[in-house]
């Protein structure tokens, strides 16, 4: 028997447990694996040695569950399995030695990685989160072990500040001065803190580099307070990200056990513990002054600034509030050298940025690019371009802070400068693609619905200000927009800026001005012709029937939930404007596309 | 201490000073709402924006500490046109019924919209709507005034150490409530009313007593405990119809739910007018020398028939300090004896 070991059959099944793997079915396709190889082994009296992997998110999200089968020495990927697919691959792949050509990556899956640049991402769909070894073993924790060798905090810092990089939690603020403020704040006490509150609409990629490999943010975090002079962390993290928690909880328990937190760690003398706080889900808690406040157990409501949290933080004490992107890039500068992080990206930008790219363009998902990429190459390179073929129309950047940008613009490169010359800004990473089918006016009323109601209440411009702002966009979405509006919005939004208390008020209405630079014709439109020329807006639409394609099948009377169509079989159809309440059901039951929204 | 400039004016002041406090010591005037002396800075209502040289943007002058060499611009066309709009965002979620309101004339907000000439507004929209509902007989809450300055929530905190307050909800639906927002349930000492700038916490006994024609201040000592806090009677067609109390008083403005709401015994019907004196086991009608005549003879008696230590005066803590002076004379000097003593020591 123990020579027969030698000659089993190996064999790994890398499946995707990310969020977006887990929602695809990413356990199950693992059920499905191990049952399959096993029925086979017992029927046909196979000897396997199988290993099952878990890993991270590996980026592109819309392909999942994704399934990387090595078989000895080579490895091939197959997308958007199902677990009922598993049987054919184990009998075609495994058994008869042939991958299921017809489910293995295409094209475009190489084309969405050919321009990226992976550094977080690239352990994050390799290693097992759930396993320190695993972390361990792809050079995992050498960075820590390596400043308590021989660097001191000063090194550490210098290190840093060599290496360019910028926080990546919104504003851009060079880590390596933040953590020397901290450093020589006074106070013995200090503390560094993980801000893991993501809340932008459509940006995961803090979740996804916590379950995907939550150790590299711990060993960032320790980085941190060894250079700073802190022995104790805190992870803010939204318990929205049940998964994230548990991964992060899990990989602390690891690394307390292996000695990789705690006291005197690897004998140097050098302690170090974290904490874990929930955020209840307020946006306003990603603004530090106000996650301060809600670690201390007080109301999430910002204060102003200074004092700095690297002079008084959390507990009155100094302290560093880092993103969990910025944090889990510490490790491998420590590791590879600050030069080598300063070597990509731009001048002012440097390394890798994370963006959550979503909306219209083909391939959604998560991908890391070198700061200073052009926005038409991650819209088309790597995104694949517009969905339907349809035209491309802007780009949203930066969440709910953020602004969009236009087709003119798509030569902007992607770095903090740049973006903010336009208009936008790269924020915490979310990149929503809008084409044709979207309407400007209502894209900026659906960011000003989220900040209005994230606002926190205390500044009057946010408070008040985000809401009249959304009013007056509500009114105009709904054709009763008057002359001067416009410019109404823009004194408006200028004051809102100038005047609020904390970052989240001071950019609320970027999507509102960045959308009035650029498309102003959409907003005269609504206002002076009534009409939302995307064809969004449902009080602006007119429903028609197109008599020269109606076949007069009746789909659409059937489908009216307003008695607003009439007509006699095989002849065409009348839509009554007046009766119509727009509901769009017409338009959706139609086969022959004869009804017209307008 | 730091030496900086307010609107070219050089002064020095100690360091950790804001900028609020070093340009109203020197007599510049900087608009505010939320700020109050008794308080740790809030920098909610954004009204005292000013402009330092260095700083990318305004900054509140309230939560700014100074530093040395500090060029302080207290107003200009930017920050005048900033507080315009604050004032009219607060104004276009404000119920406009001055006419009625019970704070007229003593509103902060009122005095800036003055002050600021706002007759228009350029926003209109959704005005939050409460219906009122407090179970409480003291302070009247109408939050569709409140304009979240936040001085009650900080001053029930900070001050009376009760935190009976706090904000809740988010955005244009954040409000100042209650835990589980019930009835206010606290011990009604009505600090929150005497900070609150508007007209959004009020009294519930001085509704519709009268505002500020006709009314008289008249200074007093509060009768109920032996602290004695200086207490201001707000006084029209010689009845009590509210209670306050001045920052300058050695109780700092600061009074308890007895000194400012219960002062309605005052005007009470059941209230002795005349001295009583006890004939036949009934109490009957006297007048004063008849009554005070009693008094004396009595004492009189009792110190020649048993000498003046057999008698013993009972003073009290809610005397003033001069009442219980002229007491302790009459006892000493007067009958001759010190047994003189008072009820706070029960």
């Amino acid at each position: 028997m123990e020579q027969n070991e030698e000659n089993k059959k190996k064999v790994v099944v890398r499946v995707c447990i990310g969020t977006g793997g887990l929602a695809a079915g990413g356990k199950e396709v693992i059920q499905a694996f191990k049952k399959a190889i096993t029925d086979f082994c017992v029927d046909l009296d196979l000897d396997f040695t199988c290993h099952y992997q878990k890993v991270g998110c590996r980026g592109f999200c819309a392909r999942d569950v994704l399934v990387d089968v090595v078989d000895g020495g080579t490895s091939v990927t197959y997308q958007k399995i199902k677990p009922d697919m598993a049987k054919r691959i184990v009998q075609e792949h495994l058994i008869e030695g042939k991958p299921v050509a017809e489910w293995l990556i295409d094209d475009a899956y190489y084309a969405f990685h050919d321009k990226q640049h992976k550094i977080l991402l690239k352990d994050c769909g390799t290693i097992d989160p759930e396993d320190i070894q695993a972390y361990i073993n792809a050079g995992g924790y050498e960075g820590i072990r390596k400043i308590l060798a021989g660097m001191t905090p000063d090194q550490v810092i210098d290190e840093i500040k060599t290496s360019g990089i910028r926080g990546r939690g919104g504003a851009g603020f060079p880590t390596g001065v933040k953590w020397d403020a901290c450093r020589k704040a006074e106070g013995e006490t200090k503390y560094i803190v993980c801000n893991a509150d993501e809340g932008d609409p459509g940006a995961f990629m803090d979740r996804s580099i916590i379950e995907g490999n939550p150790h590299a943010v711990i060993e960032g975090m320790m980085i941190a307070a060894y250079a700073i002079g802190s022995n104790l962390g805190y992870v803010y993290i939204r318990a929205e990200y049940p998964s994230a928690v548990e991964r992060l909880k899990l990989a602390m328990t690891q690394a307390r056990e292996t000695g990789h937190l705690g006291n005197n760690l690897f004998g140097s003398g050098f302690s170090f513990d974290l904490r874990v706080k929930l955020g209840a889900g307020a946006f306003v808690c990603g603004e530090e002054t106000a996650l301060i406040a809600s670690i201390e157990g007080q109301r999430g409501m910002p204060r102003a600034k200074p004092p700095f949290p690297v002079h008084r933080g959390l507990w009155g004490k100094p302290t560093v509030i880092n993103n969990v992107e910025t944090l889990a890039n510490i490790p491998n500068i420590i590791r590879k050298g600050s030069a080598w992080y300063a070597s990509i990206g731009t001048e002012k930008s440097k390394g890798t940025k994370v963006f959550a790219l979503t909306g219209k363009v083909k391939n959604t998902g998560l991908i890391e690019v070198p700061m200073g990429i052009r926005l038409g190459e991650i819209i088309y390179d790597i995104g694949g371009g517009i969905e339907g073929g349809r035209e491309f129309k802007a780009v949203q950047t930066g969440g709910p802070s953020g602004g969009c940008i236009p087709a003119s613009l798509l030569d902007t490169p992607v770095d903090f400068e740049s973006l903010a010359k336009v208009g936008s800004i790269v924020g915490s990473g979310g990149m929503v693609v809008l084409d044709e089918t979207d309407c400007m006016v209502n894209i900026a009323k659906f960011f000003l619905e989220f900040t209005r109601a994230e606002s926190c209440g205390k500044c009057v411009p946010c408070r008040i200000g985000t809401k009249r702002l959304l009013e007056i966009l509500e009114r105009i979405t709904k054709g009763e927009g008057k002359p001067g509006d416009i410019e109404l919005l823009e004194e408006m939004s200028a004051d809102i800026k100038l005047a609020s208390l904390c970052g989240l008020g001071q950019t609320a209405p970027n999507p509102v001005l960045s959308t009035i630079k650029y498309f102003r014709h959409e907003y005269e439109a609504h206002i002076n012709e009534k009409r939302c020329p995307a064809a969004v807006c449902r009080d602006l639409l007119t429903y028609s029937v197109l008599t020269e394609f109606c076949k007069g099948c009746g789909a659409c009377i059937r489908a009216c939930p307003a008695g607003a169509v009439t007509g006699e079989k095989k002849k065409p159809h009348v839509i009554d404007s007046s009766v119509c309440i727009k509901c769009g059901a017409c338009f959706d039951a139609c086969k022959f596309k004869a009804i017209k929204k307008e | 201490m730091a030496k900086l400039k307010i609107n070219n004016i050089e002064m020095e002041v100690p360091e950790g000073t804001t900028v609020l406090e070093a340009a109203r010591k020197s007599g510049i005037y900087i608009p505010a709402l939320c700020q109050h002396p008794k308080l740790t800075p809030f920098g909610g209502c954004r009204l005292c924006l000013v402009e330092i040289k260095g700083m990318p943007r305004p900054v509140t002058s309230c939560t700014t500490p100074v530093s040395e060499g500090m060029d302080v611009v207290t107003t200009s066309p930017t920050i005048e046109r900033l507080r315009r709009t604050v004032l009219e965002l607060i104004l276009s979620d404000h119920p406009s019924d001055c006419m009625v309101c019970e704070q007229a004339g003593a509103c902060s907000l009122q005095e800036l919209a003055y002050e600021y000439g706002i007759r228009e507004n350029r926003f209109g929209g959704e005005r939050r709507r409460y219906p009122k509902r407090d179970g409480n007989p003291f302070i009247e809450r109408d939050l569709e005034k409140c304009i979240m300055c936040g001085r009650c929530v900080k001053i029930c905190d900070e001050v009376q150490g009760v935190e009976a307050i706090d904000f809740g909800y988010r955005g244009f639906d954040a409000k100042i409530c209650t835990p589980f927002e019930k009835d206010l349930s606290c011990e009604f000492c009505g600090q929150c009313v005497a900070v609150c700038p508007t007209g959004a916490l009020t009294g519930k006994l001085w509704t519709k007593k009268g505002r500020q024609m006709g009314v008289k201040e008249v200074d007093s000592t509060c009768p109920y405990c032996g602290t004695g806090c200086t207490i201001t009677y707000h006084v029209k067609d010689n009845e009590i119809i509210r209670v306050t109390s001045g920052d300058d008083t050695p109780n700092e403005g600061l009074l308890c739910v007895k000194g400012r709401f219960a002062y309605k015994y005052v005007s009470s019907p059941d209230r002795l007018r005349v001295p009583l004196i006890k004939r036949d086991g009934q109490f009957v009608e006297a007048t004063w020398d008849e009554a005070l005549g009693l008094v004396a003879e009595n004492i009189q008696k009792a110190k020649a028939g048993h000498g003046p230590d057999s008698i013993a005066g009972l003073s009290s803590a809610r005397c003033t300090n001069e009442e219980n002076y002229a007491f302790q004379k009459l006892i000493r000097a007067g009958i001759g004896t010190n047994n003189v003593d008072h009820c706070a020591r029960l």
